[in-house]
C-alpha cells in the first residue's frame, strides 16, 4: 500500500505539471511561502535554527496522534520558505516511520532538486535531515 | 562603454561564455568570487601537461628542464607584474589563504609575542581574520580592529588610534570583496611602518583589476590567487621583502625547501624562494599563472581598469531608483564590486530567482560575517565585473532585479 507521503508528493507533482514555465513554478512557490503560517515566537527559537549559509530555517515538531509527527517550518527567504511548505506538506503529521525512511523524490519531479543540493546551503537539507531524526527517535521510542 | 575597449575580441577568448544557463545566455557576474579563463590560460596549462611535463628542479633531463625553465620563467613574469625586486621575493603558494597562513605561521611565529598587539580591519575576508585570530589565541596577542565609515572607507582617525598602540602588524585588503572599497595602501603602509609595524596586504581582489607595484606601495607582504586573475585555481602568490623572508623560518618540510638532510647532522634549507615550497608545487598552475598575467598585460591593465570603472558606475546608475534599493560601499574609489540589498526581498531569493535568468550573482555574506554583522545585515547580493562583461549585460540585470522584485513582494 503507498504510503500517505507517496500519495502527497504525487499531488504535489500533479499540481506543478500545470506550470508551463519556471516562472510559474516559482510564483507557486513563492505564495506557498508567503501563505505558511509564520511559526509561533515560542517556536521561532534557536534551538529550532537550522543554519543554513545563505538562509535560515526553522523547524520544530511535535507528538501528534497515533505516533505522527506534526512539524511546523519557517524561513527568513520566502523561496526556502515555499519549499519548507513543501516539505511540511509530504513529511507532517505522518507515521514516524515512514517519515523516517520516506524518499523524497517530488523535488526531483517537479525539477527543483537542486534546492536541496549542499551547494545551495540554503538550511533545507538539514531541515529534511533533522525531520528524518524526529520521525527516527519517535519510531525508537515506540 | 570605453570605444577602445575590445570587448567583442575579448569574449571571444571566454569559451563558457558560449553556454546558456536555464536557456538564457550566461550573465557571469562572480568574478570575484572566481574568474572564467581566456582560451590563452587554458591553452598554456593544456600545452604543458601534454608536450613539456615532468617533475621540476633538480633533473638532468630535457623535459625536467623545459618544465623547470617555465615554471621559473611564470616566477619572473608575476615578479615582473608587481615590481618586485627579485624572484626571490615571490614564492608559490596556494592561493590567498594560503600565503596569509604562511606568513602567520612563520613571521607570526617568530615576531609575536604574548601582549603585542596586531591590527586588523572590519573589511577583512575571513581569510584575513581567522589565521590571526588561531595565532593570537596560541600566543596571547590582541587583535585591534579598524571600523569603517558609512560609505565602507577605513575610518582612518581609529586607524590612528589603534597604531598608537603600536602594533607589530598590520594587515589589511587592498579591496573589499564584499563593499568594493580600494584602500589607499601607500598612505597606510607608510603610516604603519612609521610605527614599527610590519604590513601585509591581501591582494586577491586588486590584482584581477589595477596595477599593483609592491615596490611603489612600500607593502612587505602582498599576496593574491590565480583564479581570480584569469588563472587556475589551487595557485596563488605570496610576495615579501626578501630581507624579511630570509630571516623567517620555514613552515612546511619536505622536498624543494631542503638543502641538506640528515639524520646525524641535521638538516638544512634551500635558500629564497624555494626555502617556502615544499613537495612538488602545482607546475602547470605556476605556468597558467604566469599566462594569466600575460594575458591581463596584453589587454592593458589600464584597459581594464577603465572599463570595469565604467561598468561598476553603470551598474549604480541603473540599480539605484529601484525602489527600496539600498547599495552597501559607496566608497569614492572602488574596483569592480556592486553590493546591494531590497526592503523586504531576501538575498537568496533575488538571487535564485537571477540565477533562472541566466545571470550569475553571488548572494550571502562572502566570507565577511564580521563586517555583515556590523552592518546588521545577513548578507548581500553582489555583482563583481571582469574583462568580459558588458554594459548590456548590467541592463539584464537591473531588469533581472525589477523582475525578481515584483514577484518576491
Amino acid at each position: 500500500m503507498a504510503s500517505v507521503i507517496d500519495a502527497r508528493q504525487e499531488e504535489i507533482a500533479e499540481e506543478f505539471a500545470m506550470f508551463g514555465d519556471w516562472m510559474e513554478k516559482y510564483e507557486h512557490i513563492i505564495s506557498l511561502g508567503k501563505e505558511l503560517v509564520p511559526l509561533d515566537d515560542a517556536d521561532r527559537v534557536d534551538d529550532n535554527l537550522i543554519k543554513g549559509c545563505q538562509s535560515r530555517v526553522w523547524l520544530a515538531a511535535k507528538k501528534g496522534v497515533q505516533g505522527h509527527v506534526v512539524f511546523h517550518a519557517d524561513s527568513d527567504a520566502i523561496i526556502t520558505k515555499g519549499l519548507a511548505a513543501l516539505m511540511v506538506r509530504v513529511l507532517s503529521d505522518a507515521p514516524a516511520g515512514d517519515i523516517a525512511k520516506a524518499d523524497l523524490t517530488f523535488l526531483d519531479e517537479i525539477g527543483l532538486h537542486s534546492h536541496l543540493s549542499p551547494t545551495r546551503s540554503n538550511g533545507l537539507q538539514a531541515m529534511v535531515k533533522q525531520m528524518k531524526l524526529y520521525g527516527l527517535a519517535l519510531t525508537a521510542q515506540g | 562603454m570605453s570605444q577602445s575597449f575590445p570587448i567583442d575580441a575579448i569574449r571571444a577568448q571566454f569559451p563558457v561564455l558560449n553556454r546558456e544557463v536555464h536557456g538564457k545566455p550566461l550573465a557571469y557576474f562572480d568574478s570575484a568570487a572566481s574568474a572564467h579563463k581566456p582560451l590563452a590560460v587554458i591553452e598554456a596549462q593544456a600545452k604543458y601537461l601534454a608536450e613539456r611535463h615532468s617533475n621540476i628542479h633538480r633533473g638532468v633531463h630535457a623535459l625536467a628542464q623545459e618544465a623547470t625553465e617555465a615554471y621559473e620563467s611564470a616566477r619572473d613574469t608575476v615578479r615582473a607584474h608587481l615590481n618586485a625586486a627579485s624572484t626571490k621575493e615571490i614564492l608559490f603558494v596556494a592561493g590567498t589563504t594560503d600565503g596569509i597562513n604562511l606568513v602567520a605561521q612563520t613571521w607570526g611565529r617568530a615576531n609575536l609575542n604574548p601582549g603585542d598587539c596586531i591590527m586588523l580591519t572590519r573589511m577583512e575576508h575571513h581569510s584575513n581574520i581567522v589565521p590571526w585570530q588561531m595565532l593570537a589565541e596560541e600566543r596571547g596577542v590582541e587583535v585591534l580592529v579598524v571600523e569603517l565609515n558609512e560609505d565602507g572607507t577605513l575610518d582612518g582617525d581609529m586607524f590612528e588610534v589603534h597604531l598608537a598602540r603600536e602594533p607589530k602588524l598590520v594587515a589589511f585588503t587592498h579591496v573589499s570583496n564584499a563593499l568594493g572599497t580600494v584602500n589607499d595602501v601607500k598612505t597606510w603602509t607608510k603610516r604603519a611602518h612609521d610605527v614599527g609595524a610590519t604590513v601585509l596586504v591581501d591582494g586577491a581582489q586588486a590584482v584581477p583589476h589595477l596595477a599593483v607595484d609592491v615596490h611603489d606601495l612600500d607593502v612587505d607582504f602582498y599576496t593574491f590567487s590565480g583564479h581570480k586573475t584569469y588563472g587556475p585555481t589551487g595557485i596563488g602568490i605570496l610576495y615579501g621583502k626578501e630581507a624579511l623572508l630570509d630571516a623567517m623560518p620555514p613552515w612546511r618540510g619536505g622536498g624543494e625547501m631542503i638543502d641538506t638532510v640528515s639524520f646525524e647532522k641535521g638538516t638544512t634549507f634551500n635558500e629564497l624562494p624555494y626555502k617556502f615550497e615544499a613537495g612538488t608545487p602545482h607546475i602547470s598552475g605556476g605556468i597558467a599563472l604566469g599566462a594569466s598575467l600575460d594575458w591581463m598585460n596584453e589587454v592593458g591593465l589600464a584597459a581594464l581598469t577603465g572599463h570595469e570603472h565604467v561598468l561598476t558606475m553603470h551598474a549604480h546608475d541603473v540599480l539605484a531608483d529601484i525602489d527600496g534599493l539600498t547599495f552597501y560601499g559607496t566608497a569614492p574609489c572602488k574596483a569592480g564590486v556592486v553590493s546591494f540589498l531590497v526592503d523586504g526581498v531576501h538575498p537568496y531569493d533575488l538571487g535564485t530567482l537571477l540565477d533562472q535568468l541566466g545571470i550569475a550573482v553571488r548572494t550571502g555574506h562572502h566570507c565577511t560575517e564580521p563586517l555583515m554583522d556590523k552592518l546588521g545585515i545577513p548578507g548581500t547580493v553582489r555583482a563583481s565585473f571582469g574583462a568580459y562583461n558588458t554594459v548590456e549585460e548590467v541592463d539584464r540585470l537591473a531588469a533581472g532585479v525589477r523582475r525578481a522584485v515584483s514577484m518576491l513582494r
